[in-house]
């Protein structure tokens, strides 16, 4: 009984919120999109998550034990997540050393010289996947059909910006809702991701500013923007169509790469949202969410300097 | 005052130890952006020793005649001189690489290596030393632009001096003859060559250390 009171210096209430139990709820949330994927894209898809999970997690043991000879952090189960965010942003035909290569820019290059897990400046996921699509451009834009179409595996489709840039028939927005078309694994199936998206909410691993706000932002502007004058775009379809759900869900949220606080999350948010549509409408790639998230991701320590909060009875300058 | 000792100090300083590219980090502009392929690094290189030596000799013989506070203009003009004769006898000889390198080719008059060696040492020693000074640090822009200009087009293109090396079996990562791949490999080799010379410096101060020669009553040394 002589130890009730604690003579220690503040915070004096602790959460039981660690590390290893926020990434195991991302991993959790992220289970329907890659069921879903595994579903449209068939087996291939599934040994590109396990292929991506385990070398992330490899790389991530390796390089802090030999090349910076410090404690392991494995068990928080960081790399896990990069490597099925990564796997869930790849094209579901991708060969898989490519795949291993988009892991090793993810965790050494990005995550491990940077300090580690909290000291790097942008997503490692997307990060990796923007190298990968710089390195391999046509492997990287060559997608498959999911089997939902017709059975076959490996039939090459567009993904929906692809065809609205380069013309043809668009898919129906039911299809769009479910996954039923092309794209990257983890991203076509919006209904996936916004479950995931609730359980994230519901275990308050995230908070809504941040996918509310840019996916409203993108809708705004893609509808303002249209193609035939001003309110004449389709909002719908630019928020179902390419990686919009999973980068404001799962990759605009990451701790380490968006702002600490609530004024610089939407800051943040609309500004995904507005580089989104216009690299989306008005520049020669179809899709702008990764190249979206990662400049904002740069931007963050400038905003997090902009918008430190008033100390309670700090005043007028503080 | 030992002659060929130092003589050949001056002329290994920069191959590892002041390695104007991966220790002093001068010249990163040609560094980056001619070395896609690893012909293009040599051909760089070579040009850049060419004008090193010849600007060092030139300044070294002419420094005390040079007032203080016009040097570097004439340290310029010394440069641009000998760089117009590397351009015209690139022009004449090896038409198809002065094409490949460019603006880079001129733009060697602004190379900060050159200037520096100008500044730093051919301005304070003789010419003997400065021409090896120029020589040294040359052939240590060559060999860094040869090896990253190598890595970045075996990763790039699949190839290495013109031959084919990876055939099929890999697509090349077209990111590394892209800026992005230039400033990668760069980063990589420096974080090397630090690491090694610290490893070196390490073991030279703990030699030191033994080697002690003061012989302090009570050390064992003391004889």
């Amino acid at each position: 009984m002589e130890n009730r009171l604690s003579m220690s210096s503040s915070p004096h209430i602790r959460g039981d919120v660690s590390t290893s139990r926020i990434m195991l709820d991302v991993l959790i949330a992220l289970v329907p999109a890659s069921l879903a994927g595994v579903y449209f894209f068939g087996l291939h898809a599934a040994l590109t998550i396990i292929i991506c999970i385990v070398s992330c997690v490899l790389f991530e043991y390796l390089s802090r034990k030999f090349l910076f000879k410090r404690g392991n952090t494995i068990s928080d189960l960081s790399a896990a997540v990069t490597g099925l965010l990564l796997a869930l942003n790849l094209p579901p035909a991708l060969p898989k050393w490519m795949a291993i290569v988009g892991c090793f820019f993810a965790i050494v290059v990005i995550k491990q010289l940077f300090g580690g897990i909290g000291q790097n400046f942008i997503n490692p996921a997307l990060g990796a996947r923007v190298i990968l699509l710089v390195a391999y451009g046509t492997r990287m834009t060559q997608w498959t059909a999911p089997r939902g179409f017709n059975g076959a595996d490996a039939v090459t489709a567009a993904t929906p910006l692809g065809i609205l840039k380069e013309g043809g028939e668009l898919p129906g927005y039911l299809g769009m809702f479910l996954g039923n078309i092309g794209g990257s694994l983890g991203e076509t199936s919006a209904l996936a991701l916004i479950i995931g998206g609730i359980y994230l909410l519901v275990r308050k691993v995230i908070t809504w500013e941040i996918p509310v706000i840019y996916i409203g932002t993108v809708a705004l502007l893609s509808w303002v923007l249209g193609p035939e004058g001003i309110f004449t775009g389709d909002p719908l379809f630019h928020i179902l169509a390419g990686g919009l759900m999973i980068g404001a869900i799962f990759m605009a949220t990451d701790y380490t790469t968006s702002p600490m606080t609530r004024k610089g999350a939407i800051i943040f948010a609309f500004g995904c949202g507005l580089l989104t549509v216009l690299f989306r409408l008005y520049t020669n790639m179809p899709e702008g969410v990764s190249y979206a998230i990662l400049l904002m991701n740069t931007a963050v320590p400038l905003i997090d300097r902009h918008t430190v909060p008033k100390r309670f009875g700090g005043g007028a300058n503080a | 005052m030992a002659g060929k000792p130092k003589a050949l100090s001056v002329l290994t300083n920069g191959f590892l130890k002041e390695n104007p590219t991966l220790r002093l980090l001068l010249g990163m502009c040609p560094s980056l952006a001619v070395t896609t392929l690893a012909v293009n690094g040599i051909g760089m290189g070579v040009a850049a020793t060419v004008v090193l030596i010849g600007s060092n000799v030139v300044i070294s013989l002419i420094r005390k005649i040079v007032p203080d506070k016009v040097r570097i203009p004439v340290f310029i003009t010394v440069i641009a001189g000998f760089v117009t004769i590397v351009k015209m006898l690139m022009e004449a000889y090896f038409p198809d690489l002065n094409k490949q390198l460019g603006i880079f080719i001129p733009l060697i008059v602004v190379n900060c290596i050159i200037l520096a060696r100008a500044e730093m040492f051919a301005s304070r020693n003789g010419p003997l030393l400065s021409a090896l000074d120029g020589l040294g640090m040359g052939i240590g822009f060559t060999c860094a632009l040869f090896i990253i200009g190598s890595v970045r087009e075996i990763l790039g293109s699949g190839t290495w001096m013109g031959m084919t090396l990876t055939a099929d079996l890999f697509d090349p990562a077209t990111i590394m003859i892209l800026p992005p791949g230039g400033f990668m490999v760069m980063g990589t080799l420096i974080a090397l060559v630090n690491r090694l010379s610290r490893k070196k410096e390490k073991a030279r101060s703990e030699e030191a250390a033994g080697g002690c020669a003061v012989g302090c009553p009570g050390c064992e040394k003391a004889t």
